[in-house]
């Protein structure tokens, strides 16, 4: 009895087949763009004040992590940091096996009245993200809402964009994008694109 | 008359021979027959005998009828049956038997003997008419309140006392109401994790006990329907060799299935007695072999499906055999054709007393005849069974030995494994 | 992921903890201000009691309603095979209906196994006769963990009337298969027999309760009805009470921080003194609550995902 794990857009089973593999971010790319994120944040939103990090789980969260480590870094604030798990909210649950469903936890002083930047790996389809804008309204009320993302791959299917981007990657649909963090693969971070040879 | 040879069958499991059928009788062999068949690689027994059958005509004919149950019987090498009491009106009057007897007469397919009810509506609280019974057109010999026991320990001495006067025999089903009540199933381990209420082996063997220590001491006959338990099988060991006159059966279910089946909880598997645990089943399996268990009879009991597909605990208990019985004899005892032609034909018409039934094909015995190919292997399949009701716990199983052939009195009932009306 | 939930044996240890978890986030969102979930939008629960048992069945339809299930309440009391519709038929009937999970209460052991063979939306088995009630023990487990903060070790006792208790009988396999150990308490009548193998190898069996207080860490008292009395299982209430009832003297056998619990519905002064139900160590009313939140995880396990 195994339960897939949320995996952040839905991705079609790799094929059979030989795959092709290309790293687009190494763990120092991966640095970088999450200093720029932290620095365009604190830039865009005043000096991060009022503003709440909500990771989407699994790796959305420790993004949101390390966003708020960086701009402590930069600024010495703290900028408050949470979880908003989104599988119960999701469009496609029959699509696939039951998922287990992850941690939701808000920061002390809640999200009403503050500006909310949803954080999560990839960009994708926006289902994600359209599920997590639901979820929220269901928590709270917040001032607005953002969306910091590592990676954007397009093909929208919903009127969706992310405020921070980490880096736009050109895709195609039977191609996938994986990402590694440290804190839930273990190992050293990077960015793959995984795709048909053919 | 049609007069048949049967060509190069094994009479009894013997060396291959020809059996001549005339007249309704074993025939010296020689001369021509109007049909020849071809006995290569069959056996040939004396027509089966059960002495435990529901043919549940009057009152539930849409279960089953005389007629149908008669073919049943036919078809699962049976030339004579006793029908159980429990109809509806139940067979405790010379009328009732008569018209059961009558029935069986005009179906023409196998012997059909009544077993009259030893209490006025299986009530267990007077005698019936069993002198009556027994001076019927329907001659009873054999009487049981089955699906009942007679639980009242003096209306029980009565009975077994009162039935001497004709050389009857009373055929207990031994349960102990008030260790029973609500019972669904063998109380032991499965009934624990499955949360039925259990039917202890004790309710059984504590009437058995009783019993044969009653017939003990008024010298009467005792039969005990549906032995299940090796408990039982110990009282029973215990009373034979003290020299009781008690006689016992076995059915075809309690030989080969266990309590586990209920898991499923489907009815199917609801049985009363209900089915025990291996170790029962080995025991009784030892037994048959023995002649502790004298006889295996099928205790077939056929039941409408909206008594089985539903509740467990709603169902109706007991489950078809006729069709089915002497297949998984022979896949429990192997082809002891000897010991099988005496628990399922000679043994059984002896208790019942039906002369002309149970012999050994000897020349000028009346034709009872049932051939079987013991190398064919047949898969149950419930909808192909000749009973009206489909409550077989079998189907699906894949079994031993076809009845190629039943000869009822020299007339053949099955031939070519096909009812021939 | 199982597609019925009969038993608690269908539960193996893996899947078992994930309910229990997916019940902690269930429990954690019912702290908030909009309860309800869109998770089961569209998705069809029917509740066909063949039993009153209205905290059952509201805590059922409360769980689906909070995953915006629709409800459909199906009470089928009074009706019987003899004079109403066969289960049979109202199966067909609820297949027609396009029900995705049926949630079944019935006073025969073993008719949710029936009705698995009938329609091909799930079942759960909201308490079958004498047999099981998976539900009460996944909200039981849950209970005792966010209490003790583990089940793996745990020694529970169980006591009164085994034999005729479906709680138990989910309790000792979900407890077991989670790794806690149970020992059942009651006067012999009422443990029915071969109950270690039937359940759980490691079940123990005591007739004599203050010798298993002191070391119990859970003591969950099951009802007893007094009409066992007619049946011979036990004298007197009053012997009962003596002898298997947890008043406050035996209350303070328990270690410090053990707790009581009770599925309810309770009869207080028989198997339990009211002084016991209303302490600090009861979670009665705790698993009301975390009954709501199990049954949620159970929907959601069961029901979000493909069929």
């Amino acid at each position: 009895m195994a339960y897939s794990q949320a995996a952040h857009p839905p991705s079609t089973a790799l094929p059979d087949v030989p795959a092709s593999e290309k790293v687009i971010l190494s763990a120092a790319d991966i640095q970088r763009v999450v200093d720029r994120i932290a620095h365009q944040i604190l830039e865009k939103t005043s000096g991060a004040t009022g503003t709440v990090l909500l990771g989407i789980p699994t790796r959305g969260v420790p993004l949101a992590r390390r966003l708020a480590a960086r701009i402590h870094a930069f600024e010495g604030i703290d900028v408050p940091v949470g979880a908003l798990d989104i599988t119960l909210y999701r469009d496609d649950l029959r699509l696939q096996a039951t998922r287990a469903i992850g941690k939701t936890e808000l920061p002390g002083g809640g999200i009403d009245g503050r500006r909310v930047i949803l954080v999560d790996d990839v960009l994708y389809s926006g289902r994600t993200v359209r599920a997590a804008l639901d979820a929220l309204n269901d928590v709270g009320r917040p001032s607005s809402v953002q969306l910091a993302v590592l990676v954007d791959r397009g093909h929208r299917q919903l009127p969706i964009r992310a405020d921070y981007v980490g880096k736009n990657i050109p895709t195609a649909l039977a191609e996938k994008v994986r990402v590694r963090l440290a804190e839930c693969d273990g190992g050293t971070d990077e960015v793959k694109l995984l795709g048909r040879t053919a | 008359m049609t007069s048949y040879l049967i060509r190069g069958a094994r009479i009894l499991g013997g060396e291959p021979a020809d059996l001549l059928i005339r007249d309704g009788r074993i025939a010296e062999p020689g001369g021509a027959a109007d049909e020849t068949i071809d006995g290569t690689g069959l056996v040939a027994l004396p027509g089966l005998v059960d002495l435990h059958t529901h043919l549940r005509e009057p009152g539930r004919e849409d279960a089953e009828t005389v007629e149908t149950g008669s073919r049943a019987a036919a078809l699962g090498g049976y030339t004579a049956v006793c029908a159980m009491a429990n109809t509806s009106p139940v067979a405790d009057t010379a009328g009732v038997v008569e018209q059961v007897w009558r029935l069986g007469r005009e179906a023409g397919l196998v012997d059909v003997q009544p077993i009259g009810a030893v209490t006025v509506g299986l009530a267990g609280e007077r005698l019936a008419e069993l002198g009556a019974m027994a001076t019927s057109a329907a001659t009873v010999r054999i009487f049981s309140d089955d699906g009942q026991c007679v639980a009242d320990p003096r209306l029980m001495r009565r009975a077994l006392e009162y039935v001497k006067a004709f050389d009857g025999v009373i055929a207990q089903h031994a349960e102990e109401p008030r260790l029973t009540e609500g019972a669904q199933m063998h109380e032991g381990e499965v009934s624990t994790r499955l949360g039925l209420t259990g039917w202890p082996a004790v309710a059984e063997e504590a009437i058995i006990a009783r019993d044969v220590l009653l017939a003990e001491h008024v010298g009467s006959r005792l039969h005990v329907c549906h032995v299940s338990t090796a408990g039982s099988v110990e009282v029973l060991r215990h009373a034979k060799a003290r020299g009781v006159r008690v006689t016992a059966e076995v059915t075809p279910h309690h030989l080969l299935l266990t309590d586990e089946l209920a898991a499923s909880y489907d009815p199917v598997y609801k049985v009363n007695p209900p089915l025990r645990t291996a170790a029962d089943v080995q025991a009784l399996r030892e037994a048959l072999v023995e002649g502790v268990i004298d006889i295996v009879a099928t205790d077939h009991a056929p039941h409408a499906v909206e008594d089985k597909e539903c509740e467990w605990a709603y169902a109706r208990p007991g489950m078809l055999g006729l069709e089915t019985a002497l297949p998984i004899v022979l896949s429990v005892l192997g082809e002891r054709w000897e010991l099988i032609a005496d628990r399922m034909s000679r043994t059984p018409a002896r208790i019942a007393g039906l002369d002309g039934h149970g012999g050994s094909l000897a020349v000028g015995d009346p034709a009872n005849v049932t051939l079987v190919d013991p190398a064919a292997r047949r898969q149950v399949d419930a909808a192909e069974l000749a009973s009206r009701s489909r409550n077989t716990p079998y189907a699906g199983m894949t079994l031993p030995g076809r009845i190629v052939a039943t000869f009822l009195r020299g007339e053949a009932t099955v031939l070519d494994g096909k009812a021939v009306k | 992921m199982i597609r019925h939930l009969l038993s608690a044996a269908d539960l193996d240890a893996e899947t078992a903890t994930l309910i229990l978890d997916t019940a902690a986030e269930m429990a954690a969102l019912a702290g908030r201000e909009v309860k309800k979930l869109p998770t089961l939008r569209g998705r069809t629960v029917v509740n066909l009691f063949y039993e009153d048992s209205t905290r059952t069945r509201i805590s059922f339809e409360a769980a689906a309603k909070r995953l915006s299930a629709d409800v459909i309440n199906f009470s089928a009391k009074g009706s019987s095979v003899s004079k109403g519709e066969s289960l049979k038929d109202t199966a067909l009937t609820l297949q027609a209906m396009g029900a995705d999970a049926v949630v079944i209460r019935h006073p025969a052991s073993g008719a949710p196994h029936r009705l698995s063979s009938w329609v091909d939306g799930s079942v759960v088995n909201a308490g079958d006769g004498t047999h099981e009630h998976p539900t009460q023990a996944l909200l039981d487990a849950y209970t005792m963990r966010a209490r003790l903060g583990r089940l793996d070790g745990l020694n529970v006792a169980i006591v009164g009337d085994v034999l005729h208790s479906r709680v138990a009988r989910s309790n000792v396999l979900l407890l077991s298969t989670l790794g806690a150990n149970v020992t059942l308490v009651g006067p012999p009548t009422l443990i029915p027999v071969d109950i270690a193998a039937a359940l759980s190898k490691t079940t123990r069996v005591s007739y004599d309760l203050d010798s298993v207080l002191p070391d119990a860490d859970v003591v969950m008292m099951l009802r007893v009805q007094t009409e066992r009395m007619q049946d011979s299982y036990f004298p007197s209430a009053r012997e009962y009470a003596r002898r298997y009832g947890l008043d406050v003297p035996r209350m303070r056998k328990l270690p410090e921080h053990a707790i009581v619990m009770h599925p309810g519905p309770m009869n207080r002064g028989m198997e339990i003194a009211p002084e016991v139900a209303d302490s600090p160590r009861s979670t009665i009313v705790e698993q009301v609550a975390n009954g709501v939140s199990a049954r949620m995880a159970v929907l959601y396990l069961l029901l979000g995902g493909k069929a």
